[in-house]
């Protein structure tokens, strides 16, 4: 059975309402993090979904490994970046940390 | 003729005891007197030996250019020839002999050493004259005297009256060298040179310019009248004794009043030359000489009546000038010098003696001051013209040469020699006979050092007229006249009666003031009329004030009006001015510029208030904006 196209771009589309949704509105860092992995995701889903519909499928599959790999990378650096907040300011709540503040 | 330029020491010897004094002063103290009277002796023993090389035939000159303008070089240097030596002569003896005095009347002043300094000075000019052997020179030596002229009337300066005395006389005096130093400029212009020894022949040259010769030689005179108080400049010379008695002895008796003569006598080619001139100088003279006499008759300040005597003496000189007499007229001068010294330096003693001046106050002062009396009484009659005293012999000349020159010039000089006897001798018996009149005075003989130089100045009195005498041929008339051959008429109505009025006018001064003032003040109220006119010294004072002193000082008051007014006016307009500008400027700047400024400091700020809102430091806000920028940019991008 094939699923339709329409069918993973909603279900890519909700997956990436729910990541931002998550990163507009958590107030834990750790939780900002996670919600990011689902926007990437999203987006991975929807670079295999168009992969299978275009010319040459391996780019998007390729394309989709490349973004995994960098987003390990990129959460890796955010934990670290998490860790050394907490260890300065004893806390990972975003609302509490406004150093950009005017 | 290498010992004979020691005769620039002559002057420089007093010059450098002034510099002595005015600077260390206050280290020399009373020692100041003898700097200047030691300068003054050096300036003697040079002086003497040079007058004597003159008396025996020579006439020293020597000069130097000083100044080259154009083609004409201006010369200074000395002319010590026989007229010269004359006045050298007189104003070394003279001057030193006063120094001594000074030194016993100024001792115990304040300013002692000032004092002697100003006289340096003052010998330093007075033998500068003398010595200079061109009328530039001659000029400036004449106003160094004047300037010590003006600071020793004002000596006490304290006084208001003497403050006064030295402006008037500064000012005064200035009238008469305006019109001298415009008569060295004319004499330049006619002849091309200044110097004495020229004059002659630059004159004989230009003899065709007759009105110029005049203008120049009146011009020349003006100098004259101011500095030897002739009509109508003489009102300085009276007020001039607030000074100290030996200034008035010395400057405004003795020399430097009599320098004026010695002008004349310089110029005497020029005058020669213009008989107009001559005839002025005569007039001028004559009627200084008769109406200072009048003035002097009823003066009752004892150094008054000499200041008026040396007036009408100085005019009987000047008069002497005009009527072709300048031989006579240096004689009287050099006698004058001597008999008007020891008159001034008497009537010191006299005050130094009794502590006033005022004539109604004396009397009886002849048993208490012996020496003062005697020479006193020489010198009266050596000015009073009784033979064989100085004054007759050149008095007697001067009437002489007036006699032949016009009637009205001799009756008006007889009638001047009879006052002069009579108020003379009124002075002498009113201070020195008689019963003392204030018995609050207790006077007493001055000082050896004042007595003495009054001993051998009534010496001097005596004897210089004897040279000038027929007794002596003439000697000092062919001296003067050297190289010339004159005729010595001897003109015996006009001798007696000369003497004859001397006698007469000492008789009658005997016979009214014998018995104290009181003859004299009914005299004077019998006589009410004249004897105000004499008493006001014929209003000159009064007319001065009246026509000149005043129109000058509401010109004086108008001008301060309108500096006041129109020119501080514009100053203070333009200050004003300025400062309004500056208000509205400093306005300008302050609310347009500044307030540009501000303005866009302030929008600026007002705007950052605004946009620095969106700087929450929520990181999530951030990302809201950037995800709805990116939904905004994509909606309408890709549509």
């Amino acid at each position: 059975m094939i699923i339709p196209l329409e069918h993973v771009l909603l279900f890519s589309l909700i997956l990436f309402a729910i990541g931002m949704v998550g990163v507009l509105t958590r107030r834990n860092a750790i939780g900002i993090l996670i919600s990011i992995e689902l926007l990437l995701n999203a987006v991975n889903v929807n670079l295999v979904c168009f992969s299978r519909v275009s010319e040459d499928p391996m780019a998007g599959q390729m394309f989709a490994f490349f973004v995994i790999a960098l987003a390990a990378a990129a959460a890796a650096v955010g934990l670290a970046i998490v860790v050394a907040i907490y260890r300065t300011r004893n806390t990972v709540q975003t609302d509490e940390i406004q150093l950009l503040k005017w | 003729m290498v010992t004979a330029n020691l005769a620039y020491l002559i002057p420089l010897f007093p010059l450098l005891a002034f510099v002595i004094n005015i600077l260390f002063g206050r280290y020399v103290k009373d020692k100041a007197c003898w700097i200047s009277v030691g300068a003054s002796a050096l300036s003697c023993g040079i002086a003497w030996p040079l007058i004597v090389g003159v008396i025996g035939g020579t006439t020293y000159h020597h000069d130097f250019a000083w100044l080259a303008l154009g083609g004409v070089d201006l010369k200074f240097g000395y002319l010590l020839d026989p007229l010269a030596a004359t006045l050298l002569f007189v104003v070394t003896l003279v001057g030193t002999l006063i120094q001594i005095y000074a030194i016993g009347y100024m001792k115990g002043e304040a300013r002692f050493s000032r004092f002697f300094a100003y006289l340096s000075l003052f010998m330093f000019g007075m033998l500068g004259v003398v010595i200079s052997d061109n009328f530039l020179l001659f000029f400036m030596c004449w106003e160094v005297m004047g300037l010590c002229s003006y600071l020793l009337i004002g000596f006490y300066s304290e006084k208001d009256s003497a403050a006064n005395a030295c402006k008037k006389a500064f000012l005064t005096t200035r009238v008469g060298d305006v019109g001298f130093l415009l008569g060295i400029l004319a004499l330049f212009t006619l002849a091309g040179t200044l110097s004495f020894a020229e004059l002659h022949d630059a004159v004989e040259l230009n003899r065709d310019s007759q009105l110029m010769i005049t203008v120049t030689a009146l011009l020349l005179f003006c100098g004259t009248i101011g500095k030897s108080a002739q009509v109508p400049l003489h009102v300085w010379l009276p007020d001039a004794m607030e000074g100290p008695t030996p200034v008035s002895a010395l400057i405004h008796a003795a020399t430097m009043v009599a320098a004026g003569v010695f002008l004349v006598a310089r110029a005497y080619p020029l005058i020669e030359a213009s008989a107009q001139a001559a005839q002025v100088i005569a007039i001028v003279g004559t009627v200084t000489a008769l109406t200072a006499a009048c003035v002097a008759l009823t003066a009752t300040d004892i150094k008054k009546v000499l200041a008026y005597s040396t007036i009408s003496q100085l005019g009987y000189m000047v008069a002497a000038m005009g009527c072709g007499a300048m031989v006579a007229g240096i004689f009287h001068l050099m006698t004058h010098a001597f008999f008007k010294a020891l008159l001034f330096l008497g009537a010191g003693s006299v005050i130094h003696g009794t502590g006033t001046q005022d004539l109604r106050e004396m009397g009886g002062l002849f048993p208490k001051m012996k020496s003062t009396a005697w020479t006193f009484l020489i010198a009266s009659l050596a000015i009073a013209g009784v033979p064989p005293l100085a004054g007759f012999w050149s008095k007697d000349e001067i009437l002489l040469a007036a006699h032949q020159y016009g009637n009205l010039y001799y009756y008006a000089l007889s009638l001047t020699a009879f006052l002069t006897a009579f108020y003379m001798f009124r002075l002498f018996v009113l201070t020195f006979l008689g019963k003392p009149r204030n018995p609050d005075i207790h006077a007493h003989e001055s000082p050896k050092s004042m007595t003495g130089p009054l001993w051998v100045l009534a010496v001097g009195s005596i004897l210089v007229g004897l040279p000038g005498s027929f007794l002596a041929h003439n000697w000092f008339q062919d001296f003067l006249n050297r190289g010339h051959e004159v005729e010595h008429p001897v003109n015996y109505t006009v001798m007696i009666t000369s003497i004859a009025l001397g006698l007469a006018g000492i008789a009658l001064a005997f016979l009214l003031y014998r018995g104290g003032l009181g003859m004299g003040e009914k005299l004077a109220r019998s006589l009410a009329w004249p004897h105000r006119v004499s008493m006001n010294k014929f209003w000159i004072d009064e007319a001065y004030a009246a026509w000149l002193v005043r129109p000058w000082h509401a010109l004086a008051r108008l001008l301060f009006g309108l500096d006041a007014k129109v020119v501080d006016g514009a100053v203070n307009g333009t200050g004003a001015g300025t400062l309004g500008g500056s208000r509205v400027s400093g306005w300008f700047d302050k609310y347009i510029i500044d307030g540009t400024v501000n303005f866009i400091a302030a929008f600026t700020q007002f705007c950052s208030d605004i946009f620095r809102l969106f700087q929450t430091g929520f990181i999530q806000n951030y990302l809201l904006i950037v995800f709805a920028a990116v939904v905004f940019i994509l909606y309408f991008g890709i549509r």
